[in-house]
């Protein structure tokens, strides 16, 4: 199995031009065929990929299962995964068949539908497989493309404002990306990852129009960069696309965007930022690390004046990726190790609580949380999810969601005690709005006339929660599942940043005299 | 000795024969009858004469005593030239016929106005440029004003007639300067002349009105105010024309000016050129947002793409040049499908070119509406369509030759142009329900729309080869 990324990354894409090609019609007939049909796509394409973490060998550092072939301009098809990447890849894959299951009830324009999600898994899994600097960035920015159609199409009142405020915001953060890559090879002459890794470019401190830049090309290059990631992650103060996104995609929509689109931000802080311009990123650590604070503060407070249930999901997410750039840009085991495992709660989390509201939305048709209450008498079984969920945001010890926010303020308490100590706080108050939120939807009595009438969870909405509720326990109470398989990867990265760190204030130090 | 020279400008001898006789022809016997199988024979011809172009021996040679040259930069334009010809004239046939505008000048005008930029593009001295581009401009002239009953027809063929006079004013003014200070017409002279140490300020003086000029040919702001009337103005099918094979026509003579006859003093030109790129690129963004009318758009951007493209020549280098080639033949390729797509909407009948007549248009058309997102999104430059390698080629040769404030600048300019793209996007896919356009029933357009639409979307695969020939075009005109 030479190919096998490229096999797992083509596999939807293929189903998708199936159903364009060979689908016909709009009846119930085709569109239950175009929902089987990516359904089983995508289950297929987890459990392909289920050999490349079988096979995946952890104590290698480098990348694994590479495949190259020559491409336009010097460019390359390089795909490969290493210990940072292989669980973003299987973060994807196991999230997608459970984003098509709860996607069962869309009745508009079906086939599209499906093939829009097929399209952005390819493309999701490509930017995380991908080992050439364009053809990350063909991934990177093609998933805008359905995305803004799902957000535009299947989209609720406002969908319109949202999808396009969401497409410019990060076209705008990635094309600053493009010229930093145009610049990279330049520089380096190749665009391959790997090569770049080991690259060191130039940090001489230099100035542009009178402003002096330290650190030189490195922090030009690590700003264009974190412009991209720093829109996708996102972080205070450009996560204002996000809520907007969120309210208005469809709640399969709000599942990938939540799930997997932000973990590019993070994964490309890891896969770019720190190995590439280890000076850059060392001159701007404190700038990110106090936004990052400031990230987990502000926003949960937001979020605790939020009346749409999908917002406030939506601004808790910021908070907790907050604790994700917090955990990298600490640069130390636990931050890194913690940031990761972060991400894949997070996915797992995050995805689950928008599915909780897809939920009651598909029976009620709001968000709002005023017009709930009381659900707990008609719908024990979701009450009970929906407690599992809220408590694992909040970070109860016994499912992940604690492991990841433990292990970054961990990680931040070793940088910087500030940092650390406002972060925490975050956590008192992910409990208040969370639990408010539980409270307020699912508690108390049963007054509301239009709630009296509701059905608990269908069989296939349980079904579709049972390995998330799987996974949240499973990582919560047996993390190194984890950390043994990024762990190798992360110290190597740890040390490379380290030794060229070093190298720099060595260099500083020898000029001094 | 004169039949060699002969032998080389054969192609656009018998292009200019077969006009001319097919016009006498026409005249005496069926007129306007005659109109559908002369388009045909026309574009038919054009191909035949890409092939032979594009098949030919290779190699550099020049005829005329350094006035004509054909080498693979000429042979690469050409082509391109002659292939989008034929595609917009095939397209527009329909469109024409239906609304009595098929008139048999017509075909043989575009074949005319072929030559002149087959001319253009070979120019090896400024008598050759300016008699290609007077052959064009004359042609395209009439041709946009073909509809004579209408109004905002001839307003447009008078407008660009007036403005086109002006331009060529500026660059026979520019010429006779650099011919006063350098002492020769020829591109081969006047480079020796300019790369003796130091250039006198007269032949600057002419490079800059001859830059001028040209810019006025590709609609380079702030000489493009010509653009939106003209393409609103004219009949569709040539606003089509006028978007595709001038402009690759304008940007080849501009390449060949710029490196024939001043490639010792690339410092001189590159901040004229870079200039030029940025404001296009910013306007041709900026004022096409609030545009209602498809047609109007397109113009704004063209001029948005010329601005890109000329960031390709601004880099002064044989890669830039490669660059610029990709870019142009990318943009020649959306535009055709673009144009279709736009020859295509009609109501009741009529032409319609207001953007909000699109409303849920992919309700009705999934299929084309499908092929015109990809072109959309191509032209605004998002990957994987190939029209965002054009855009990284020109950034890549922008920022090699030192131009990093202009890539950054292109960047930003083009985020900005992605909005007006996804309007029609919106339109297409979220607007309303309403009375939507006919049914297309013409199978010619939408195979030219599918058919360009496939190219941006397989295109990433190798860019059909075309990386490979521009290198070689490129390598011909700079050494």
């Amino acid at each position: 199995m030479d190919n096998l990324l490229s096999i797992v990354t083509f596999i939807p894409l293929a189903a998708a031009a199936i159903l364009l090609v060979f689908l016909r019609g709009d009846d119930a007939a085709a569109q239950r065929n175009a929902k089987w049909v990516a359904l089983i796509a995508t289950t297929i394409t987890f459990l392909v990929s289920l050999f490349i973490l079988a096979e995946f060998d952890p104590m290698n550092t480098g990348m694994q299962f590479v495949e190259e072939r020559e491409w336009l301009l010097g460019l390359q098809y390089k795909m490969g995964v290493d210990g940072i990447s292989v669980l973003f890849v299987m973060l994807t894959t196991f999230m997608m068949p459970l984003t098509i299951a709860a996607s069962w009830d869309v009745k508009h324009r079906v086939k599209e539908y499906m093939i829009a999600f097929l399209l952005l898994e390819t493309l999701m899994l490509g930017v995380f497989m991908a080992l050439d600097l364009v053809l990350f960035y063909l991934f990177f920015e093609a998933g805008l493309i359905p995305m803004f159609l799902i957000i535009g199409i299947w989209g609720g009142k406002n969908r319109i404002y949202a999808s396009f405020k969401f497409f410019l915001y990060t076209f705008l953060g990635s094309v600053l990306m493009l010229v930093a890559m145009v610049a990279m090879f330049a520089d380096a002459g190749t665009t391959d990852i790997p090569t770049l890794m080991n690259h060191t470019f130039a940090s001489e401190s230099f100035s542009i129009l009178g402003v002096h830049i330290v650190g030189g090309l490195q922090t030009l290059l690590f700003l264009a960069f974190f412009a991209s990631f720093a829109v996708k992650m996102p972080m205070w103060p450009v996560h204002t696309w996000l809520p907007d996104a969120h309210v208005q995609a469809p709640t399969a929509g709000s599942v990938v965007l939540a799930a997997i689109l932000l973990k590019m931000g993070g994964y490309g802080f890891l896969r770019f930022s720190l190995p590439m311009f280890p000076i850059g990123s060392e001159v701007l650590t404190d700038l990110v690390l106090w936004m990052s604070a400031i990230a987990i503060v502000y926003t949960s407070l937001v979020a605790l004046v939020q009346e749409d249930m999908k917002k406030l999901i939506a601004y808790s997410s910021v908070a907790h990726m907050g604790y994700v750039t917090m955990g990298i840009f600490v640069v130390n085991q636990q931050g890194i190790d913690g940031a990761i495992f972060q991400m894949l709660s997070h996915g797992f989390i995050s995805g689950a609580l928008f599915l909780c509201v897809g939920v009651i939305y598909d029976r009620m048709h709001t968000r709002e949380i005023d017009a709930y209450g009381g659900l707990v008498n008609r719908m024990p079984a979701y009450a009970l999810i929906f407690m599992f969920f809220t408590m694992a945001n909040v970070g109860l010890p016994g499912t992940s969601g604690f492991v990841g926010e433990f292990l970054t303020l961990m990680g931040a308490f070793q940088k910087n005690t500030w940092i650390a100590a406002i972060a925490t706080s975050g956590v008192i108050f992910s409990a208040a709005y969370a639990l408010w939120l539980y409270r307020r939807v699912v508690m108390g009595d049963l007054i509301k006339e239009s709630l009296k009438t509701l059905k608990d969870m269908t069989p296939r909405e349980k079904w579709i929660f049972a390995p998330l509720v799987a996974m949240t326990l499973i990582l919560g109470v047996y993390p190194s599942l984890v950390t043994d398989i990024i762990g190798p990867s992360v110290e190597a990265l740890i040390a490379n940043y380290d030794t060229a760190v070093a190298h720099m204030a060595d260099a500083a130090h020898a000029g001094d005299h | 000795m004169i039949s060699a020279d002969l032998t080389i400008v054969l192609p656009e001898i018998l292009l200019a024969i077969y006009a001319m006789v097919a016009l006498v022809g026409a005249v005496y016997t069926g007129k306007d009858g005659l109109a559908g199988l002369l388009t045909w024979v026309t574009s038919l011809i054009f191909v035949l004469l890409a092939a032979w172009i594009g098949f030919g021996e290779g190699g550099t040679q020049t005829a005329f005593n350094g006035m004509y040259n054909n080498d693979a930069f000429s042979r690469f334009a050409k082509v391109t030239i002659l292939l989008s010809a034929a595609a917009v004239l095939v397209m527009g046939q329909d469109y024409m016929a239906r609304r009595n505008i098929l008139r048999f000048e017509y075909p043989l005008l575009v074949a005319l106005a072929v030559v002149g930029m087959m001319v253009m593009v070979s120019a090896g001295d400024l008598m050759a440029l300016y008699m290609g581009l007077e052959l064009q401009s004359l042609a395209l002239y009439v041709v946009a004003s073909l509809r004579r009953d209408s109004v905002r027809s001839t307003e447009a063929g008078m407008k660009y007639f007036v403005l086109g006079a002006l331009s060529s004013g500026l660059l026979l003014y520019g010429s006779s300067l650099v011919y006063g200070f350098a002492g020769t017409t020829n591109f081969a002279g006047i480079i020796q002349a300019v790369g003796e140490g130091h250039t006198p300020l007269g032949l600057l003086f002419g490079l800059v009105f001859i830059v001028s000029g040209l810019a006025f040919k590709v609609s380079a702001v702030p000489f493009h105010m010509w653009t939106p009337d003209v393409y609103e103005g004219a009949p569709t099918p040539i606003t089509a024309f006028f978007a595709t094979a001038p402009k690759m026509a304008a940007m080849g003579l501009f390449a060949r000016v710029v490196h024939d006859a001043f490639g010792g003093v690339v410092g001189d030109w590159q901040q004229i050129v870079a200039l030029l790129s940025l404001l296009s690129m910013y306007l041709g963004a900026v004022a096409a947002i609030g545009q209602r009318d498809i047609k109007r758009l397109m113009a704004y951007s063209s001029i948005a793409h010329m601005g890109f493209a000329l960031m390709g020549l601004a880099a002064g280098t044989a890669f830039g040049v490669q660059a610029m080639l990709i870019y142009m033949a990318i943009y020649v390729t959306m535009n055709v499908g673009t144009f279709a797509f736009i020859l295509s909407m009609e109501k009741d009948g009529m032409p319609v070119s207001k953007i909000d007549a699109l409303n849920m248009y992919a309700k009705r058309e999934p299929g084309k509406a499908l092929a015109m997102l990809i072109l959309l999104f191509s032209l605004a430059g998002v990957p994987p369509l190939v029209g965002f390698f054009g855009k990284f080629y020109v950034l890549r040769a922008a920022y090699d030759a030192g131009l990093a404030w202009l890539a950054l600048a292109g960047v930003i300019a083009s985020v900005i142009g992605a909005f007006y793209y996804l309007r029609i996007v919106y339109f297409m896919y979220f607007g309303e329900d309403q009375d939507g356009l006919d049914k297309n029933r013409s199978p010619v357009l939408s195979v030219f729309l599918m058919g360009s639409a496939a190219a941006m979307l397989f295109g990433v695969i190798n860019l059909f080869g075309v990386e490979t020939l521009a290198q070689v075009a490129a390598a011909a005109l700079v050494n």
